[in-house]
């Protein structure tokens, strides 16, 4: 495989943003007919390359040579001429047109390249390219209809309904239920057997060692090196991609756990944005010193969950209590003052004042507390912040630094240092390591397990079934606003099962 | 029969209703695209005035010069979004600031006053107007006869531009461009559209259209120009552009129905009929749709409601992080 021409190579990619290179000398080559993963760490420089193969960022230096000849890709649309497309992690589809549409959309060479258009004339295209590649999808249905493994199905045929020769996918898995990620691999494979280049990006080791043929590990914008899988292990890939051996914290279920409730939440209901239910008669309970994990794939109502229990949003039914007492509906400011800590998904929207500096930000819980009148006492504030720079070890240039500046890591120490005040009776973390390296990756967890250690009750809701496997005392899984308690705390299989809507008894229908 | 009430509302409400027909077409393009255009009124108001000049200083047949003054009041509205373009596409600025600022600018009291005054404009009748053309024993038919084919060149045009904007949008390649770009421009950005060429484009058409629903008042409806002649008609378009869930055959039938409103004064006077404070009303009408539209253009939840192209009022940036 090594001997045959490259499909797309680089020799010394570099891309500079302000204050970062992003790519350094990149050097990296993919033959047709493979899978190649990239593997890194978020912030490795993954996106960035990808994003420069297929015409969306400009190359500093260095050169993409495509089937041996030299290219320059100027926008997205030079790529997808030559044959190099891209499934963006967020989705680059038009909601409000129908499939068929959205593949006629730009189109210069198919069906779509009349004036006239015409979507019905490939409708009999998409059920050919759907049986074949296992992808089916209704051509006439309106993208917005379809759920998020059905998009990414959309995607998948737009690129090869362009015939694309080169296919990126950039973290394909994270918005799938671990069986639709199988149906996936399976669809990589057959594209790749035909000759293709499949190109995976993904940070996920067990999915990098079951799709791919090569692995290109990525650190700090530069190549560590090109692995064959089958020649490779899950630790020799971690090293390559950390740099160092890790220690990951695992949770046994711990007899700490404690006999009060900290949160009891019965028969809630809680509409979404649109205005339907999206929580639909949840009722669960969490102890003290004890971290009960949501799994569920984003999207099923873990958000107003969450909101609803720190106050942000108001459910329309149910009850909400707190070590024992009611909470007050709606009220974030009750709900603080019960002792409920809030670290959201949104770090940079919902959970700091991104243009306010680390001093401010840090006192915005505690102002009323620390307040003479309506006189803010800035010297403390600032002292306060230099104190929880250093405790929580957050990388900036001061407490004057506006929070919007951190990186993602210390954004998230920051949130910790200050919902982390006063008495915590219970822990609410969305997400809380998305998007996150792993060295802050493993401060968070530390942090989590300190609370519940401190006799917190821990509410963990997250995608990443790792993180849920590492931490949780228990796990309940939650699936189209309904919550479903999970037997065995440690079984991949059942949470997966679980996460599709099937139970143990009834496994999930296929889609 | 062809002077019943009914019938002459429905005749003259088209006629009254043209300009501003041709305005919420112009913004609909401009909205599909995604950019809000709120500067309409002074876009109106400019090619009101050049139009009228055109008609006034362009020394040829009657039919040459008013469709030389209608092509000039186009160019005017289409320089006048140049500029809005300019701001909110290259430059991203605020679109309900830029669009609102461009009609203070433009509007009474400002560019179009200044010209009418400085051109000696005012209290002049027009020399040439647009006029029914079809002879008389069309025009006399019951019923059908003053609606349809008792109407000026200009009806017959908005009518074929109404066809044309919804073939477009609906049926050819450049409107399904049009409409992704307006619905979702990094999708379109990654299909190889080009954002910035499709937004330019259709605001400047937008404008266009602005300006001859300007000189439409001028030249057709009160063949005069006097200061601030287009009273909010402008305020009406965008707002119809909502009633019509951005679809132009339904910004036809509510231009229409607005037209019959600002008729419907002048013909119960003549009738003798009072109906309460009527002129109070109508003449307070163009202010509460100029509130109606900045409630609603600022309001992401009424947008979603009704249909708004999801990228209404976005700058695209391509690198976004």
């Amino acid at each position: 495989m090594a001997q045959a021409p490259a499909a797309i190579e680089t020799v010394g990619l570099t891309k500079r943003f302000p204050g970062v290179v992003a790519n350094d000398r990149v050097d990296f080559s993919a033959v047709p007919g493979e899978v190649h993963a990239l593997l890194g760490e978020n912030g490795a420089g993954k996106t960035t390359l990808s994003h420069m193969l297929t015409g969306l960022y400009r190359p500093d230096e260095g050169e993409v040579r495509l089937f041996g000849e030299r290219v320059y890709f100027t926008c997205p649309r030079d790529a997808i001429d030559a044959g190099v497309c891209m499934v963006h992690q967020h989705f680059r589809l038009v909601e409000r047109f129908t499939v068929a549409e959205n593949l006629v959309l730009g189109d210069r060479h198919g069906a779509g390249r009349y004036f006239i258009t015409r979507p019905r004339a490939v409708y009999g295209q998409v059920r050919e390219l759907g049986e074949h590649y296992r992808l089916p999808v209704d051509p006439q249905a309106r993208v917005w209809q379809l759920s998020v493994g059905e998009q990414q199905r959309v995607e998948i045929l737009n690129a090869l309904y362009r015939n694309a020769r080169v296919l990126f996918l950039d973290e394909p898995t994270a918005v799938l239920t671990p069986d639709e990620a199988d149906t996936l691999f399976e669809t990589l494979r057959l594209m790749a057997a035909e000759g293709r280049t499949v190109i995976f990006i993904s940070h996920k080791l067990h999915e990098v060692m079951a799709v791919s043929d090569r692995v290109t590990v990525l650190r700090s914008g530069r190549v560590i090196g090109t692995v064959k899988t089958a020649e490779a292990t899950p630790q020799s890939l971690t090293e390559l991609m950390v740099g160092h051996e890790l220690h990951t914290v695992t949770r046994t279920p711990s007899s700490s756990v404690r006999e009060e409730t900290a949160l009891e939440v019965q028969d809630l209901w809680v509409d979404g944005d649109r205005g339907v239910p999206a929580v639909k008669g949840a009722s669960l309970a969490v102890r003290a010193a004890e971290i009960v994990a949501i799994a569920g794939v984003a999207g099923n109502g873990q958000r107003e969950l969450a909101d609803a229990v720190t106050g942000l949003r108001s459910p329309t039914q149910g009850r909400i209590r707190v070590d024992g007492k009611g909470l007050k509906k709606g009220d974030p400011r009750a709900a603080f003052d019960a002792g409920v800590r809030y670290v959201p998904e949104d770090r940079l929207g919902t959970g700091v004042a991104p243009s306010l500096s680390i001093a401010w930000n840090l006192a915005l819980r505690a102002y009323r507390r620390m307040s003479r009148g309506i006189l803010l006492p800035l010297r403390r504030m600032r002292t306060d912040a230099e104190q929880a720079i250093e405790a929580y070890e957050i990388k900036a240039s001061g407490p004057a630094m506006a929070a919007g500046n951190l990186s993602g890591g210390n954004l998230q120490k920051l949130v910790i240092a200050r919902e982390f005040s006063g008495e915590m009776k219970l822990l609410v973390a969305a997400s809380p390591t998305r998007g996150l390296d792993v060295g802050a990756v493993e401060t968070v967890h530390e942090h989590l397990l300190e609370a519940a250690a401190a006799g917190a009750g821990v509410l963990l809701i997250s995608e990443d079934l790792d993180e849920v496997l590492a931490l949780n005392d228990r796990v309940v899984v939650m699936y189209e606003g309904e919550l479903h308690e999970v037997d065995d705390r440690q079984s991949v299989e059942e949470i997966g099962l679980r996460m599709a809507g099937g139970t143990p008894d009834a496994p999930a229908e296929p889609t | 029969m062809n002077n019943s009430l009914l019938v002459v509302l429905i005749a003259s409400g088209i006629a009254y209703g043209t300009p501003l027909l041709f305005a919420s077409l112009g913004e609909l393009l401009a909205e599909r695209s995604g950019v809000l255009n709120l500067g309409v009124e002074g876009m109106m108001l400019v090619g009101a005035v050049i139009g009228f000049w055109t008609v006034q200083r362009f020394h040829a047949a009657s039919a040459a010069s008013l469709v030389a003054a209608m092509v000039v009041a186009a160019l005017a509205g289409a320089a006048m979004a140049g500029i809005l373009a300019f701001l909110v596409v290259t430059l991203r600025a605020n679109q309900i600031v830029s669009g609102l600022a461009l009609t203070i600018f433009a509007g009474a009291a400002g560019l179009s006053s200044y010209l009418g005054n400085d051109l000696n404009l005012a209290d002049q009748p027009a020399r040439h107007a647009f006029q029914a053309f079809l002879p008389n024993s069309m025009q006399n038919w019951p019923v059908v006869g003053p609606i349809l084919f008792g109407q000026n060149a200009l009806v017959y045009f908005s009518w074929l531009c109404v066809i044309a904007i919804a073939f477009y949008l609906s049926r050819t390649r450049p409107g399904l461009n049009l409409r992704s770009v307006g619905e979702s421009p990094a999708a379109a950005d990654s299909m190889g559209i080009n954002v910035t060429r499709y937004r330019y484009i259709h605001t400047l058409i937008g404008g266009a259209f602005a300006g001859l629903g300007g000189a439409t008042i001028t030249l057709a409806i009160t063949p005069q120009w006097v200061d601030g002649i287009t009273g909010g008609a402008g305020w009406i378009a965008i707002a119809l552009v909502i009633f019509a869930f951005w679809r132009p055959e339904l910004c036809l039938v509510g231009a229409y129905f607005f037209g019959a409103l600002e008729a419907l004064a002048p013909q119960l006077q003549a009738r003798n009929i009072t109906l309460g404070p009527t002129v109070l009303w109508t003449n307070a009408l163009p202010y509460l749709m100029t509130i109606f539209v900045l409630v609603v253009v600022s309001s992401g939840t009424a947008r979603r409601r009704l249909g708004a192209p999801s990228a209404l009022g976005v700058p695209y940036v391509r690198e976004e992080y």
